[in-house]
């Protein structure tokens, strides 16, 4: 993604790259629930890793995001995003287990 | 090749006050996705909370098919691949592709959305339903609002076909198309949060 708002990208090579690595990333963690070999939280981690890997090279290959291309502007309103995001998820996550946890004992 | 009956090609020279005009749009079109975001964030944070709330129903594992779900998630991954392939076609003005790859990424897009109806029909059939418990009101809210953005992207991709047929690569067209193209490679993008959190998790 650049400035401009219009379609720059002339060749399906960053699609073609994008579409192997997140199959191969959507085909690890469905592969290990499905065969269920390893232990319960190994399998979690690795679900977490593979969806982290795979976001990025969405971002990186199919929105064509990149330090290079992509304006400060959007890559602030990503990052400022992401700052909302972890705040309010961590600490809805981390109040509402904690008062789980206290109405429990 | 009919390509050539536009007289707009999207590449070339841009009027500056033309080209600030479409990078806004691209921007304005940013932000919103970014709050688009935080609101299924808020909702990934709502499922997990209410996660073992069954109120003695079903639970994930007997809910969920893993079957199902990567059925899914390939014919949305590929669908993000072929609307890049329209983006591409439409960076070389030709035509006939854009509309080919828009056509192939709808019908994907329908087959998507075919298997989650049938899912969420089956499940509310057997009594499952958003009002049998917390956690099935949570799982509706997340994986139903992401189905109602797939829905509204592809009649926009029907839109845009539209447009293309009857306007051709114009720059306003080929602006839209694109926008259009960030809305979907985000929608897989909130789909990868919603089978490694969703169901993943739940048949493991």
């Amino acid at each position: 993604m650049d400035a401009s708002g219009l379609p720059v990208e002339r060749s399906t090579k960053p699609y073609l790259i994008g579409l192997g690595l997140a199959l191969l990333l959507t085909a690890i963690p469905f592969a290990l629930v499905a065969a269920n070999a390893l232990p319960r939280f190994t399998t979690l981690v690795i679900i977490a890793v593979a969806a982290i890997l795979q976001i990025l090279v969405h971002f990186r290959f199919f929105l064509q995001i990149s330090f290079r291309s992509t304006p400060f502007e959007n890559l602030a309103a990503l990052a400022f995003a992401a700052i909302l995001i972890i705040f309010m998820v961590g600490g809805t996550l981390w109040i509402m287990f904690d008062l789980h946890h206290r109405m429990m004992v | 090749m009919t390509a050539g009956i536009s007289t707009t090609t999207v590449s070339g020279v841009i009027p500056a006050s033309a080209a600030q005009k479409y990078e806004e749009k691209a921007f304005g079109f940013w932000i919103y996705l970014m709050s688009d975001a935080i609101i299924f964030a808020l909702l990934f944070a709502t499922y997990v909370v209410m996660l073992d709330n069954t109120a003695g129903g079903p639970t994930g594992k007997q809910l969920f098919s893993i079957e199902r779900a990567a059925g899914g998630t390939a014919l949305l991954l590929l669908s993000s691949a072929t609307f890049g392939f329209a983006s591409v076609a439409l960076a070389t003005s030709n035509r006939l592709r854009v509309l080919q790859w828009l056509a192939v990424t709808a019908v994907l897009g329908l087959g998507f959305l075919f298997l989650e109806f049938g899912e969420f029909r089956s499940m509310i059939v057997e009594g499952a339903g958003p009002d049998r418990s917390g956690f099935l009101s949570a799982f509706f809210a997340l994986v139903g609002t992401h189905g109602l953005h797939v829905s509204v992207g592809i009649i926009w991709i029907v839109v845009m076909i539209g447009q293309v047929s009857i306007k051709g690569l114009t720059r306003p067209v080929a602006s839209r198309v694109m926008r259009l193209g960030l809305f979907w490679h985000f929608l897989d993008i909130i789909w990868i949060g919603i089978f490694s959190i969703v169901y993943l998790p739940g048949v493991l």
